[in-house]
């Protein structure tokens, strides 16, 4: 019950295409969960069947705690990649349209919109065209739709695609507030500095399946290969120093800073225990510097796509 | 989920009806057909009033008294000049043309050397009259030399018409099965424009939401297929208002533009007996008249509307729902086309075959054939109905299993098309082929 969704082996094909495979996810509550993968993957189509826009082949849905039904539909908002609105139609109307088609009543509607046009500073759009909107003031409205009726899960298909800078970060920080007021988010995405920001727990799809989940800063540590980041301030001759360093441990890409006899570099060790590395390099320089280089969720990715890519 | 249905029929139905073209239309084709009805009843009436004045010189003895004025033309007899000068004033007073009769000692003589001389070719209907004028005269002298006499001649000539009676002894009168069938297709008629019209109406809505991509953003609210329920409905409802309105207008402006221009609309019984072959020479007598009247009352209204309703509401939802499945399976409105054409062909088909077959024979085996094929029958069936039901008219086997076809057709075809429908608003790129169609079929 701790999870709003749980997967169990869904899979689902188009024809002779495969385009989900054996798939088994659990989403935890309250989070924002960050499903990753390549442009092609499946992402989409795991989103559709869990909007029961498509149905699966095989396997299992549950929706807190539920097999997954229309009347759950009402819990969840979506934010489509290929999104839009009818370009005819006014603003508020259609914002009233589409909350209504969610479920909720006419004037419960309007209160909210009039709460979230308020807050996004755009009350004064309410009767105009979508067509006289930039795109990026029509994103703002489909944000708003999206959440309006207050789902327990939210899910966003590349939700910045189409924001400046400047209002890409209000949303960020709207996702960010629903979040804390206990909304369970999933994230869909290939950009991976939004996930560092954003995501406690990812997973990844690639070429129909899942090949990696969990909670990111779990995977993260997983994927440490005990490299190191060094900064020493040596006093007597850098070069000897170095000299007997090589000899010891496996160094990289060394820097020398005469003038303020400063010298970094890049340190491999076999296993994550420090201690001893540490002791031997403070008997002949100051440590000013010595932290472990932490995969990004980037890297994670080419790898871990790379690696699956080459097994076959 | 009825709630939500309700809503789309309600954005449907708005959008289309605060769309300007829309708007447009509504108003300015009354305007339009009224506009044409006055003009070409106008343009009729100039036609006919034109009179022509055709000059006689006639040398003989004969054909006194037998060239007199009808309604567009008259003659003037010339005495005691010679031809040339009286084709000289022919053309100076600006008549028609001149009629020569030379001197002969008998008829034929004279007939065989009549001219007729005109300025320009002369019109077909004028040859066509004067030639009645000259073979009825002679027929009349032939008939004497064998000894017939003037008296006889004209009971001879009277018209003679046949009695026309059902088996139950109804006195019938002519060509009211073209006009049955007439009524018919008008219903038919109604029918195909109605589905060319608003079907494309519902494809190009399916275009617009699948273009402004709002469609994923709706089907995560609302089932696929009540939302293509709900833009037929929609789209349909629009359409009858529209269709209500022009009804309503153009009537009320015919109406004042009959009173305006004081146009008199039997001068397009033209017209009207082109379409209902069988009227012409129209009857003369009340009685006679009294009897169309009689038939045409006794089409059966209350079955003829009734059915008309169900075989508009199912043949209209058989082909908007197809309508529907091609907007959502193609990107744009070019890439209809190859699509587009198998649907008109069967409604085509279905005028052409009731105008043609349903008129000359309304219980004939094509006939029949056609009014139970479902794409073809809420047309061919309509035609034949107000001839009645049971005997002399459609048997009721007929019209049920029509009914039932159509039924099953309609629950089939709108399964098929609403998982097109489904499967094609998220395809996004190229076009699909009849193959593709298919194999979404199984997804």
């Amino acid at each position: 019950m701790d999870d709003i969704l749980v997967a169990k082996n869904v899979s689902k094909a188009y024809g002779d295409y495969t385009a989900l495979n054996n798939i088994s996810l659990k989403i935890p509550k309250n989070c924002i969960y960050g499903l990753l993968g390549p442009n092609g993957a499946g992402k989409t189509t795991f989103i559709r069947i869990i909007n029961q826009i498509i149905y699966q082949d095989a396997g299992e849905v549950i929706f807190d705690g539920k097999p997954l039904s229309p009347s759950h539909i009402a819990h969840i908002g979506y934010l489509p990649e290929e999104r839009g609105l009818y370009k005819s139609m006014k603003v508020g109307e259609q914002a009233l349209y589409l909350a209504q088609l969610k479920g909720l009543s006419k004037s419960e509607a309007k209160k909210r919109l009039e709460f979230w046009f308020e807050r996004l500073q755009i009350g004064d759009w309410w009767n105009k065209k979508i067509q006289e909107l930039s795109k990026g003031m029509a994103q703002k409205i489909q944000f708003i739709v999206t959440v309006l009726h207050e789902p327990k899960l939210l899910i966003f298909d590349e939700p910045f695609s189409g924001f400046d800078p400047i209002n890409a970060n209000i949303i960020k920080d709207e996702i960010l507030q629903l979040k804390e007021k206990g909304t369970s988010i999933i994230f869909s995405t290939h950009r991976m500095e939004s996930v560092e920001e954003l995501c406690e727990y990812i997973a990844l799809i690639h070429k129909s399946e899942k090949i990696l989940d969990g909670k990111l800063s779990e995977i993260k540590k997983a994927y440490k290969n005990n490299v190191f980041n060094v900064g020493l301030e040596v006093e007597q001759d850098a070069h000897a120093f170095l000299k007997v360093l090589e000899d010891k441990f496996n160094i990289r890409s060394p820097r020398f800073d005469t003038a303020e006899n400063q010298l970094d570099f890049t340190l491999q060790l076999p296993s994550n225990r420090t201690s001893e590395v540490i002791a031997e390099l403070s008997k002949k320089a100051n440590i000013n510097r010595f932290e472990e280089t932490i995969p990004s969720a980037n890297d994670i990715f080419i790898q871990t796509v790379n690696k699956k890519d080459n097994d076959r | 989920m009825i709630d939500k249905l309700r809503l789309i029929i309600k954005r449907e139905y708005l959008a289309k009806v605060r769309n300007k073209s829309f708007i447009v239309m509504t108003i300015l084709s009354p305007i339009l057909i009224v506009g044409m009805i006055v003009l070409i009843a106008f343009l009729t009436d100039i036609n006919d009033n034109e009179k022509r004045v055709i000059s006689v010189l006639n040398q003989s003895d004969f054909f006194e008294r037998e060239f007199t004025a009808t309604k567009n033309t008259s003659y003037v007899q010339f005495d005691n000049i010679s031809l040339d000068e009286a084709k000289d004033s022919t053309i100076s007073l600006g008549y028609y043309g001149l009629i020569y009769l030379p001197f002969g000692k008998d008829l034929e003589q004279v007939a065989k050397g009549a001219y007729l001389f005109t300025q320009d070719n002369p019109n077909t209907n004028v040859i066509g009259g004067l030639e009645n004028i000259f073979q009825k005269s002679l027929r009349q002298k032939r008939l004497e030399g064998l000894g017939v006499s003037s008296k006889q001649f004209s009971s001879i000539e009277k018209r003679f018409e046949l009695n026309l009676a059902s088996f139950d002894g109804e006195k019938s009168v002519k060509g009211i099965n073209e006009i049955k069938a007439f009524i018919g297709g008008v219903f038919g008629y109604a029918i195909m424009m109605f589905i060319i019209i608003y079907g494309g109406f519902v494809m190009r809505s399916v275009i617009e939401e699948k273009t402004s991509r709002i469609i994923e953003v709706i089907i995560a609210s609302v089932k696929p297929f009540q939302l293509m329920l709900g833009k037929i409905i929609g789209t349909s409802l629009a359409g009858i208002t529209q269709f209500a309105i022009w009804i309503v207008s153009a009537s009320l402006l015919l109406f004042i533009s009959m009173l305006v221009f004081k146009i008199d609309l039997s001068a397009l019984s033209g017209e009207a007996s082109l379409a209902a072959p069988g009227i012409q020479g129209m009857p003369q007598l009340d009685s006679e008249m009294m009897l169309y009247a009689k038939e045409i009352v006794n089409i059966p209204w209350a079955l003829l509307i009734s059915s008309f309703l169900v075989y508009f509401i199912l043949g209209y939802l058989i082909y908007s729902s197809i309508y529907a499945a091609i907007g959502a399976a193609v990107d744009n409105e070019t890439d209809t086309q190859q699509f587009i054409f198998p649907i008109i062909l069967p409604l085509m088909l279905a005028i052409y075959v009731g105008f043609f077959s349903v008129f000359s024979n309304p219980h004939g085996p094509i006939a029949v054939g056609f009014s139970l094929f479902p794409l073809t029958s809420p047309i061919v069936m309509l035609m034949r109905l107000p001839g009645g039901i049971g005997e002399g008219g459609v048997p009721l086997w007929q019209l049920l299993l029509s009914i039932t076809l159509l039924i099953v057709t309609f629950l089939g075809i709108v399964s098929l098309a609403a998982k097109i429908y489904r499967i094609g608003i998220l395809m996004y790129g190229k076009r699909p082929t009849y193959k593709e169609l298919f194999k979404w079929l199984r997804y």
